[in-house]
């Protein structure tokens, strides 16, 4: 009698630690992530992700979280896999420190705050997790990383040039000619999703932080290079020459009118006013085409 | 009979097997519960899950405590509230239903032969109600409101104040004023103890038995206060400092002591250890001062004019260690009365001061750890230790034993939290308390000092919305 109540007792701890084992040890996610000595594990990152990003990009990271529905402009999808803030070409890839850079810095006009509060560790982690939501990250490589080269000068031409540059590639055409986000595109513009999106203004902020990749000269530059990927912004890199993107970059500076620049002193020091130039021959004759997945309505297909 | 006593056996043989299994699976379902989300109003309001800032709800973890030193902004365009839908409504409740007992191994009762008996007395009852109302009204001007009830519903302001974010556009820079909760990290106001005996920090508000003071001008460094409080942090607030300039009322209105003010400091580093977590070590010190005596009016005090005020002061080091999901804090604190605030001796010679008399000291240790199973379910152990090291008055063995008033609290506690989402928090709370005070009880038939015991057994649910 004690045998057989024995053994259903040991049946059923062995079943419960056979379960527990088999769940225990199911096998590990193998992804990981560098950036610098630091290398993330998505079974740690995944604890993480269930504390920090599941109410708005979801248990799945498709971005449909609890909170989705109040937010705008919408959580991130991970499993399309496409990102806005990289250093790598369009269509392509970011690499672990364009994404380890985007959880730290959050992003200014989203519900996403920099989690910087978080330890480095805790954030690569992270990175590592949110990378096996697609399996594009394990066919795809990151693209090439994008070359900076060394600022040039900023001076009244450089802006002249760029303001030209604004024109030609139509800029204004989203951004408006003050850089106000109100160009006669701006109302039609929806992202990858369908979401409406509106044109980054230039005026709005009064510091840097608006910036939705980075605040410095060299990431402006690297926003239009590579091109915001899910939204209307496309690449500029196949289009315009390093020293005309510079350019760009300084005249765009200036139309951030609230913030303290040398861009701004240098328009100022030259009365104020931006002065014509003749068009230079590398100048690019048009605008690059919109991103394939996010275009303006009414080029929608309904 | 023999075989119906067998399959009886049998089955209960299964049964028991069967219960095994369930709660094996349940404890392993309840460990792994993958979601977790908590004041409901930021929540709400930022769309994040409550898991966001709260280690285990009220308990803030690092990104919650950025939030706070930020004046409850987190650096995006939803902080001020032009922003929010107009509906949004910064408002929260909380409010503990429970089921407690309470037990003292000794009390002086009358029916009793000896004089001299143990109590125990349980059943349902209510926690205070907090009422929190909290936010900004601008960018970079934050405020808290906490209307707040004990359980008899009578209301009194736990906090209020105001708070100046960002001065100079740094974070190093930040200006609150009103009924403000001292900048402990080791938070009173967010620790996840509830009972009776084990809700507050002894260490936080021990007093010494004998003191005067004790019972005229209760104080603790986990009360509430009333004044200025100039604080700065790093960015991720691993740096962190703060400075306030406090009326010497413990937090009550009406200016009722002295024109004196406190002083409080605080500052503490944090540090990562690679894959083990933040750690941080940080130190505070409350130099206080209160009247010995009052000006009178028709023999009757008047309110405000203390005078003949004498100091006591605070001084504690703490730690902050974490160990993946194992994290221990330990404090050590230095504590001090002044010899007329200690024996109620007024420096008008009104009450003299004893002979003998001198200032009263006492030391603190608290060690407590925390086992976060995941957001969900968190195991809580505290312990803390007191000890007088100079009694206000000279030892005698029998009256004054140089022990007189020593503690001893340990508790054991958990929560579990069976849902969460970003709209409002529920905790299912189990509490054991037991607290040993050396020498507390006088003992009716003989007026010999007794070690006097309590302990609190609680469970509560608590919730906020």
């Amino acid at each position: 009698m004690f045998r057989e109540l024995n053994r259903a007792m040991w049946l059923s701890l062995m079943l419960s630690l056979v379960f527990l084992n088999l769940v225990c040890s199911l096998p590990a996610m193998a992804q990981e992530t560098h950036v610098g000595k630091l290398t993330g594990h998505a079974d740690a990152g995944k604890k993480s992700y269930q504390r920090w990003c599941i109410g708005c990009h979801g248990p799945y990271g498709d971005g449909n979280g609890e909170n989705a529905p109040w937010i705008d402009p919408k959580p991130r999808d991970f499993v399309a896999a496409t990102f806005k803030c990289r250093s790598t070409p369009t269509g392509t890839l970011p690499t672990d420190q364009d994404l380890y850079n985007s959880v730290a810095r959050g992003f200014t006009n989203s519900n996403m705050p920099h989690w910087d509060a978080l330890t480095k560790q805790t954030r690569i982690d992270l990175v590592a997790y949110v990378k096996t939501f697609s399996d594009r990250w394990k066919t795809d490589k990151p693209g090439d990383i994008l070359k900076i080269p060394a600022e040039t000068p900023i001076t009244i031409q450089s802006i002249a040039h760029g303001a030209d540059l604004f024109q030609k590639l139509e800029c204004w055409k989203c951004h408006g000619q003050q850089g106000r986000g109100d160009g006669p595109s701006a109302s039609t513009l929806t992202d990858s999703k369908d979401n409406p999106i509106r044109p980054y203004n230039f005026a709005a902020g009064t510091d840097d932080s608006r910036f939705k990749c980075g605040s410095t000269n060299q990431d402006i530059y690297k926003i239009f290079m590579t091109g915001v990927d899910g939204t209307p912004m496309p690449s500029f890199n196949d289009v315009i020459q390093p020293n005309d993107a510079w350019d760009l970059v300084h005249y765009l500076r200036t139309l951030q009118i609230n913030r303290h620049s040398k861009e701004n002193e240098v328009l100022r020091a030259a009365g104020g006013k931006i002065p014509k130039i003749e068009t230079k021959d590398a100048a690019p004759a048009a605008a690059p085409a919109a991103q394939p997945d996010a275009k303006p309505q009414g080029g929608r297909k309904r | 009979m023999h075989i119906r006593n067998v399959r009886g056996r049998r089955q209960e043989a299964a049964l028991g097997a069967w219960s095994l299994t369930l709660i094996t699976l349940a404890l392993f379902l309840v460990s792994t519960s993958p979601r977790a989300q908590a004041i409901p109003a930021f929540a709400r309001k930022y769309g994040l899950p409550c898991s966001a800032c709260h280690e285990a709800w009220p308990k803030l973890n690092n990104f919650g405590q950025v939030f706070k030193d930020n004046g409850y902004q987190l650096g995006n365009d939803k902080d001020a509230p032009i922003f929010h839908e107009p509906a949004y409504w910064p408002v929260s409740f909380r409010i503990t239903p429970n089921w407690h007992r309470e037990n003292s191994d000794k009390m002086q009762v009358d029916q009793t032969a000896s004089g001299v008996q143990g109590i125990t007395t349980h059943g349902f009852d209510l926690s205070g109600l907090d009422i929190l109302a909290a936010g900004t009204l601008n960018k970079n001007i934050s405020f808290l409101l906490v209307p707040s009830a004990d359980s008899t519903g009578a209301f009194h302001f736990e906090s209020a104040w105001v708070r100046f974010d960002n001065l100079l556009k740094t974070s190093w820079l930040n200006v609150k004023m009103g009924k403000i909760e001292l900048d402990n990290v080791f938070s009173e106001k967010r620790n996840l103890t509830l009972s009776n005996t084990g809700g507050p920090y002894q260490i936080y508000h021990y007093q010494p038995l004998t003191s005067v003071s004790a019972q005229t001008s209760p104080f603790g460094i986990g009360d509430n206060q009333i004044g200025l409080e100039v604080m700065g942090h790093s960015k991720n607030s691993y740096t962190r400092y703060s400075v306030s300039v406090l009326s010497s009322n413990d937090g009550n209105v009406g200016l009722p002591t002295s024109n004196s003010y406190d002083v409080f400091l605080a500052g503490s580093q944090a540090f990562e250890v690679g894959g083990l977590g933040l750690q941080r070590v940080g130190g505070f010190a409350y130099f206080g001062r209160l009247p010995t005596y009052f000006l009178n009016s028709g023999g009757e005090p008047i309110a405000g004019a203390g005078q003949g005020n004498k100091p006591f002061q605070r001084i504690g080091f703490y730690g902050m260690w974490y160990l993946k999901k194992l994290d221990i804090t330990t404090m050590f604190t230095h504590a001090s009365e002044d010899k007329y605030l200690a024996t109620g001796a007024a420096t008008d010679g009104s009450v003299p001061l004893p002979a003998g008399a001198r200032d009263a000291v006492w030391n603190g240790a608290l060690i407590e750890t925390h086992f976060t199973v995941n957001p969900r379910f968190i195991i809580v152990n505290r312990y803390e230790a007191i000890r007088m090291s100079q009694q206000s008055l000279p030892d005698d063995p029998t009256t004054n034993p140089s022990n007189l008033g020593d503690v001893d609290a340990l508790t054991f506690g958990a929560r579990f939290y069976p849902f969460m989402h970003s709209r409002d928090g529920f905790a299912i709370h189990p509490e054991y308390s037991i607290l040993r005070t050396r020498g507390a009880f006088t003992d009716p038939n003989d007026g010999s000092l007794k070690d006097l015991t309590t302990s609190s057994l609680f469970l509560g649910f608590d919730f906020i919305f």
